[in-house]
């Protein structure tokens, strides 16, 4: 929203194999540059370099080395923003981009709003005004995929936990503000000491989804792929070929994955997020019907189905029904059991259902590389709903969590200096407003609404 | 037959707290002004509470005294009680309330309405607007005289076809009895604008002498008094002061509200207005917090020369006989003689949202609203509106520049913005949780926030400005001079710190990072600054804030830096939002329906998102470069 802040964000699709760029703008970028950039020539660090010119370096970190890679500086106004830009070019890899710009936001950037660098360009006069439109349809489609990708990532319990977080810090500030509003009725005294142990509390639940958001296990990143096909078709060994561990149980008996399994894996630089799925049949077994249920769901949640079917059986009614489901999603057909007797063949199946296929054998791992390939074509193709936004979003989320954190910890320091009971509410708001921010919500009238449903006030 | 018609630069339709710091601004900036009510004996009547200020709403109070207006001189005249609230909490939330004798505030208030230059007062119903091509020109009253007028503000408060209810009485009558308005909501209608329906009430009134003191707590008064107003310092204000008493309400009490809630107008349907939930009535409260087994009840004396005493806390529209039962199952209450039924009124008000930020309507020219006819409630939040409608009237006549107080500047500015910004379904009451920027909105500083824009319209004489700006320069010096001040670790200073309680320095430190210390204040360290300017308390405090609460300060400024920004992108009033691409739907609807002033109005309307204020700003630059 505002212009004074150094902003950074990955700025090219994530792969494996190519280079991938960071790019910072703000009046800050080459301080922040400076930080995190180890220039192999001394004489070539950022605030030294002219304007245009790329130095080769070290990312660091703690003192520990990251990544090789170049540096360019562009000086504002004359950078793509008009603002100070530094680009950072790694060599890649999801994993070290998201590294190295977890660092540049550690040394002092915010993660740039979608269509934040076009935007910040265009009130520079770097895009010419006739292109408004297109700038505006750019903010627009930007921001509609982030909050849908942002929504997606958010697991119902991760949302659950952070409403009740918000919730328990609420109430708090709305007792504040009832005492301050109503002082005869509502006494503080004594209440410090309360409050000091909810927000520990509620601080020590913020800093373990942000322990958990480092090693990516709750913000869950990738494609959603589900594994979907009939029981018994190979959907677990699919899986587990491609985790390439034993994660899923698989036996022969029909229907022995029970719920979905979830994994995330990166293939060619692309990250999946692997849902496995119960195999779908019409079935009595209770437990059964629920995985059922969730495989159905699992296919309206993800981008991307990998169909299990099997070769060496002829299609049934389960097929056809899964079939139907899968009309209007991007899938790709994976023909099971080429190891054994075809009796159902790529013609045949695709006369139902009009996508890819690919012949494959899970047992004699055969198919492997086309499906690799056809996912790295689907994927920089841009097939698939996805780009370096669910990253940024990601690191959004995270900083949202810091902050939040940082704001619980300013409330401990007002605390600890006797301050009096209302700055306490300064900082527990600012902490329910990032929270707020990964749900997209803000505060509104939730605070007037919490002190009257709660609290008796007034004569 | 012939009627009478009159000329004037502005008409104000109502007397209350709005009507009086609107009629008196308008005025006071040189334009024939005439005044409407419904009673003259009853200007600046206070029908329900017998207090001024109070949590926020002081605030509001020092901010209409700091702009130039009368309430907070009103007040101060006629006090019997004066309390700062708040006091063990931050000086952001301090908050001043004072008893009024409210015989001796309106007699003051008519005084001064009745001796100020260009100020006519006039008791008639007005019960039409003349409007022209989307332009104010008038009022006609009932007996059908005309009053034209370059600008008419509404300040009709809860008379606007007013009815008031206990039980399954209901009159057609204003509050105490007085008349109702009936005529004006038809004529606001046919000029197209929308009403709501409120409703809000108020306790009974009992006698004194039926009442026994000696079963309720005492509640006096302040030793030491704030004024109100900036001109008074507490020497011209203090006078002895009258107590107040606390008692509760018991589960006899409730017994007897929950056997008649069937017989309230609340629970059988006869009220259709809504109520507030900040004052609720103690049927409500014994409904809504069943847990609680007592409430506290507050008994205001009305004033030094009647036996009224105001019962807070217990507002109620159940019939008389319940009222009486009730009201004598408190304690002290037993033998209570009623003199007044407690009752709730309904009333029409406007849908605040057609109104610009300046209080005049966005589809006619000329006609301002301001006070209880907005969707507030309250002395104080209708007279922070009055006087900002009569000066915006008074500015457009004379073709100034209108004022518009944000939220970064003033309570009556985040009040406004509230009411023209969000919907409002229930009687909007000032809070301080409302401030975003309440360390910077205090009360103590409400003269050196606005002071200076009541000048520059000028309401403020050139010599209280001067005092300001003497008061800001000293400010300035003194914390300049505390700062650099350095205080060594001398044998006094070590010994003067452990008798505070004060950790012992091991080097030297300035005065101010002493006066930071939560255990030390500036008025303590006299003993050890050999320096000290005999400075006014005004000055002094101020400089003892700014420096104990310096951090929490300077970030809220750097946060109200973006937020002005924001709010001086203004959106041109004839912006077409649906040729604005890519807004969505829902915003484009939202912005349609509000239309605010600039970017950082638009930002605080619910259903328009951060991406929906970037494209609208990128929209807006790119028309701006045509």
């Amino acid at each position: 929203m505002f212009m004074e802040d150094t902003i950074a964000a990955i700025s090219t699709a994530m792969s494996d194999g190519g280079i991938g760029i960071i790019r910072i703008s703000g009046p800050d970028a080459v301080k922040i540059g400076n930080q995190v950039f180890q220039p192999a020539n001394k004489n070539k660090s950022l605030d030294k370099m002219p304007t245009y010119t790329a130095a080769y370096g070290k990312i660091h970190k703690d003192g520990k080395i990251i990544d090789e890679c170049i540096a360019l500086f562009m000086k504002g106004p004359k950078s793509y923003t008009g603002e100070d830009v530094v680009e950072i070019d790694c060599h890649g890899g999801v994993v070290v981009v998201k590294k190295v710009l977890e660092t540049i936001i550690e040394a002092g950037a915010r993660p740039a709003e979608p269509g934040e660098f076009t935007k910040r360009a265009f009130f520079n006069g770097r895009i010419d005004l006739s292109q408004a439109e297109a700038v505006m349809d750019l903010i627009y489609s930007k921001n509609e995929f982030a909050m849908e990708s942002s929504l997606k990532q958010l697991s119902g319990s991760l949302k659950n936990k952070i409403n009740s977080i918000r919730d328990k810090i609420l109430y708090e500030i709305a007792f504040i503000e009832s005492a301050l509003d109503d002082p005869e009725h509502i006494s503080l005294d004594g209440y410090s000491d309360k409050l000091y142990e909810v927000v520990k509390e509620q601080k020590a639940e913020i800093d373990g989804l942000l322990s958990t958001a480092d090693n990516g296990r709750i913000l869950k990143e990738g494609i959603k792929t589900a594994i979907v096909g009939k029981p018994n078709a190979g959907k677990s060994s699919l899986l587990n070929l491609l985790v390439g561990e034993e994660r899923a149980i698989v036996t022969d008996i029909a229907g022995t994955t029970r719920d979905t399994l979830e994994e995330s894996i990166l293939i060619k630089g692309i990250p999946l997020q692997m849902i496995d799925t119960a195999g779908i049949r019409k079935t009595d077994d209770i437990v059964e019907k629920i995985g059922i249920e969730k495989a159905k769901n699992a296919i309206e949640k993800a981008d991307l189905v990998l169909y299990v079917a099997d070769s060496s059986s002829n299609l049934d009614d389960s097929d056809f029904e899964i079939m139907d489901y899968l009309k209007e999603k991007k899938t790709i057909i994976i023909l099971n059991k080429s190891d054994l007797d075809k009796v159902v063949g790529e013609e045949e199946i695709k006369e139902y259902l009009h996508k890819d296929v690919i012949t494959f054998s899970a047992k004699e791992e055969t198919g492997l590389d086309e499906l690799y390939e056809k996912l790295e074509s689907l994927f920089f193709e841009g097939k698939l709903n996805f780009n370096d936004e669910i990253y940024i979003t990601n690191m959004r989320h995270k900083n949202s969590l810091k902050q939040a954190s940082d704001s619980l910890n300013m409330v401990f320091g007002s605390i600890e200096m006797g301050m009096p009971e209302d700055f306490f509410s300064i900082d527990l708001t600012d902490a329910y407003e990032h929270l707020g921010y990964i749900l997209g919500e803000s505060m509104g009238e939730d605070l007037v609404n919490k002190i009257f449903s709660e609290f008796c006030m007034g004569k | 037959m012939a009627h009478i018609t009159e000329n004037y630069d502005v008409v104000v339709i109502g007397a209350g707290h709005a009507g009086c710091e609107a009629a008196l601004a308008a005025a006071r900036l040189g334009m024939e002004t005439i005044m409407f009510t419904v009673s003259i004996s009853n200007i600046a009547l206070m029908p329900c509470n017998p207090n001024i200020g109070g949590s926020s709403k002081g605030h509001l109070v020092k901010e209409i005294d700091a702009l130039g207006g009368e309430m907070g001189k009103n007040i101060d005249k006629t006090f019997i009680q004066s309390k700062m609230l708040n006091k063990s909490k931050g000086p952001a939330v301090h908050s001043l309330r004072a008893q009024a004798d409210k015989e001796a505030y309106q007699r003051e208030m008519t005084k001064v309405v009745f001796n100020t230059e260009h100020l006519t007062v006039r008791q008639a119903e007005v019960t039409e607007l003349i409007v022209e091509d989307k332009v104010i020109k008038g009022v006609k009253t009932y007996s059908g005289a005309t009053y034209y007028a370059k600008a008419v503000i509404m300040t009709t408060g809860t008379y606007l076809k007013a009815r008031c209810i206990y039980g399954d009485v209901s009159h057609a009558t204003g509050p105490n009895g007085l008349p109702a308005a009936v005529g004006l909501s038809q004529s606001l209608l046919d000029n197209g604008i929308e009403l709501y329906r409120f409703k809000t009430g108020t306790p009974a009134r009992i006698d004194k002498n039926s009442i026994d003191f000696s079963k309720m707590e005492e509640q006096k008064g302040d030793e030491e008094i704030v004024p109100f107003s900036f001109t008074n310092t507490e020497e011209d204000i203090k006078r002895d002061q009258i107590s107040c008493w606390l008692t509760y309400t018991n589960e006899e009490t409730h017994d007897i509200i929950r056997a008649n809630l069937h017989r309230s107008p609340l629970f059988s349907g006869a009220i259709e207005g809504t109520g507030p939930r900040y004052c609720p009535s103690i049927e409500d409260k014994v409904v809504k917090f069943s847990d609680k087994n007592k409430h506290q009840v507050f008994i205001e004396p009305e004033g030094e020369n009647t036996n009224e005493m105001y019962i807070g806390g217990m507002s109620s529209s159940l019939p008389e006989d319940v009222q009486y039962a009730m009201y004598r199952s408190v304690k002290g209450l037993e033998n209570a003689k009623i003199v007044r039924n407690a009752y709730a009124i309904e009333y029409d008000c406007i849908n605040p949202m057609q109104l610009r930020s300046t209080l005049e309507f966005k589809t006619i020219s000329g006609l301002y609203s301001a006070g209880q006819i907005n969707g507030s409630s309250g002395y104080e939040e209708a007279g922070g509106q009055g006087i900002l409608a009569g000066i915006n009237a008074a500015m457009k006549i004379q073709g100034r520049e209108e004022i518009v107080l944000d939220r970064s500047q003033a309570y009556i500015g985040v009040l406004i913005d509230d009411l023209v910004t969000k919907e409002t379904h229930e009687p909007y009451r000032m809070m301080t949780s409302r401030a975003e920027y309440r360390l910077i909105l205090r009360q103590d500083n409400a003269d050196l926030r606005l002071t200076k824009i009541g000048h520059d319209v000028g309401l403020i004489s050139d010599e209280r400005y001067e005092h300001l700006l003497w008061k800001e320069k000293m400010i300035e010096q003194e914390t300049e001079r505390v700062s650099t001040k350095m205080i060594g670790a001398n044998k006094k200073v070590q010994a003067f710190l452990e008798a505070h309680e004060s950790t012992p320095l091991k080097t030297a430190l300035s005065l101010a990072d002493l006066i930071r210390r939560p255990e030390l204040s500036y008025d303590v360290l006299e003993e050890i600054d050999d320096e000290r300017p005999g400075l006014p308390k005004e000055v002094t405090d101020q400089v003892e804030i700014n420096l104990k609460y310096d951090g929490y300060i300077k970030r809220q400024m750097k946060q109200v830096e973006q937020f002005k920004k924001m709010e001086e992108k203004l959106i041109p009033e004839d912006i077409v939002y649906e040729e604005v691409g890519s807004l969505r739907i829902e915003a484009v609807q939202k912005l349609n329906k509000f239309r605010p002033r600039s970017i950082g109005q638009a930002s605080r309307i619910s259903g328009v998102s951060p991406a929906d204020v970037s494209v609208l700003l990128v929209y807006l630059t790119s028309q701006r470069g045509k």
